[in-house]
């Protein structure tokens, strides 16, 4: 087992999904779960040193390796196929439901200013946000948040690498100075 | 204000509704959000508005409503102040509620910008080109082999089994008398010697419409009473019938 650090980095890219720390402590059974850590975190120093084409990232709940960014162009080239690319409805939609989850229509509505069925469908359609359950208010509005395939795409760890929001700080400063 | 009647029809199409509208005249105009001169602004939003109008009836709704708040906060300022200043916190700017409101709609469409600029999977970042299997995510958080099936999963696999009868077959009339709970009892029989069966061997050599139609519902029935249960090894893969007791 003194080689685990390859066991670990073929483990890594072996696996379809994201793969959890805690999956990899199962399968390497009796390895501390620190040492894994700092295992995963050496590799991910490796490839950075070594300046692959590919790095180890952390992201939704995984680690999981990735081509570099600057390389899209390349990789474009092989695929053919443009991306889909989200509308700026759909981003703003998706940004709110981000931050603001659990959320329902009307909140988002109310926040846009414009009816987001459109958006809202296109963001399930693309698996981004799931309905979580419905709100237990007259109507019963569907509440919606985002899925591990929205931090996938968007290369985020967990919810909480999302940049904090700017509101707060400018909605203190507006009751200073009215 | 005739000259820039060009600049009006270029940037029409890129407002995502009228608080982004009214983010991109104050912007234009150098303005303080926290003290925004509402007359000019009524006044420019409603030019706008013309243009929206004579170009995209559609548009309008969601517009009109911002133009009568707009107007709405411009009577309130027009109204003489009383002398008396009462307590600050009660005397609220009319204006109050919108400044938050675009305050709020300004920093989500700074965040979606933010998001639009992460690197991006399948647009600035790959990985190795297994494809995303959609619909594992909510499979793969399960920690057991087995993943339990839900009634969508069965009736899709009773689909596919239907669709795989030869068509003529369909036409025969089949006088054979069939009970639920004949099958139901063959079904536990089985499951009890061989411990686990997929639909298609439950069914065994009796593919015809009746007999799948009389196992399937057998199989809900079942899984209703609690005494099967159905389980995939992964989304779309063959579904296994489990005595749910071993007896």
């Amino acid at each position: 087992m003194e080689n685990f650090k390859a066991v670990i980095e073929a483990l890594i890219l072996a696996s379809e999904a994201p793969l959890a720390l805690e999956k990899i402590c199962v399968i390497l059974e009796g390895v501390e779960k620190a040492e894994v850590k700092k295992t995963i975190e050496q590799l991910i120093v490796d490839y950075n040193e070594r300046q692959s084409g590919i790095c180890l990232t952390e992201v939704a709940g995984g680690f999981q390796f990735r081509t570099r960014s600057e390389l899209s162009p390349w990789i474009k080239k092989l695929k053919g196929s443009k991306p889909a690319s989200l509308s700026p409805a759909a981003l703003e939609t998706l940004a709110i439901v981000a931050y603001r989850q659990p959320i329902v229509k009307a909140e988002i509505e109310s926040i846009r200013g414009v009816d987001v069925s459109a958006p809202l469908k296109g963001l399930l359609e693309k698996k981004l946000i799931r309905i979580v359950g419905r709100k237990d208010v007259p109507g019963k509005p569907i509440i919606y948040g985002t899925t591990k395939k929205f931090l996938e795409v968007f290369n985020l760890k967990d919810l909480s690498e999302l940049p904090t929001l700017r509101e707060l700080k400018e909605l203190s400063h507006s009751s200073e100075t009215t | 204000m005739a000259d820039e009647t060009t600049d009006y029809a270029i940037k029409l199409d890129i407002f995502e509704g009228p608080l982004d509208l009214l983010l991109y005249l104050i912007k234009k105009n150098e303005i303080d959000l926290y003290n925004i001169p509402i007359a000019l602004i009524t006044e420019q939003y409603l030019q706008y508005l013309k243009i929206i109008k004579s170009l995209n009836l559609d548009l309008a709704g969601e517009y009109l409503v911002m133009a009568s708040t707009l107007i709405h906060i411009k009577s309130k300022m027009l109204l003489p102040v009383p002398d008396e200043p009462s307590d600050e916190e009660t005397e609220e700017d009319p204006r109050a509620e919108l400044v938050k409101q675009l305050l709020e709609y300004q920093s989500f469409k700074e965040a979606a910008a933010d998001l639009g600029k992460r690197p991006l999977l399948e647009r600035d970042v790959f990985t190795r080109s297994a494809p995303i299997n959609d619909d594992v995510e909510t499979l793969a958080e399960a920690e057991d082999e087995l993943v339990e099936v839900n009634i969508f999963e069965l009736i899709e696999a009773f689909h596919r089994l239907v669709s795989r009868i030869d068509n003529k077959e369909l036409l025969e009339i089949d006088l054979e008398k069939l009970s639920i709970t004949d099958i139901i009892n063959d079904i536990m029989e089985r499951l009890n010697r061989e411990k686990n069966l997929t639909f298609e061997e439950l069914l065994g050599e009796r593919i015809d419409r009746r007999h799948i139609i009389y196992t399937f519902l057998a199989i809900l029935e079942l899984i209703k009473m609690k005494m099967v249960k159905a389980y995939q090894t992964s989304a779309f893969g063959v579904i296994r019938i489990f005595p749910a007791v071993e007896s």
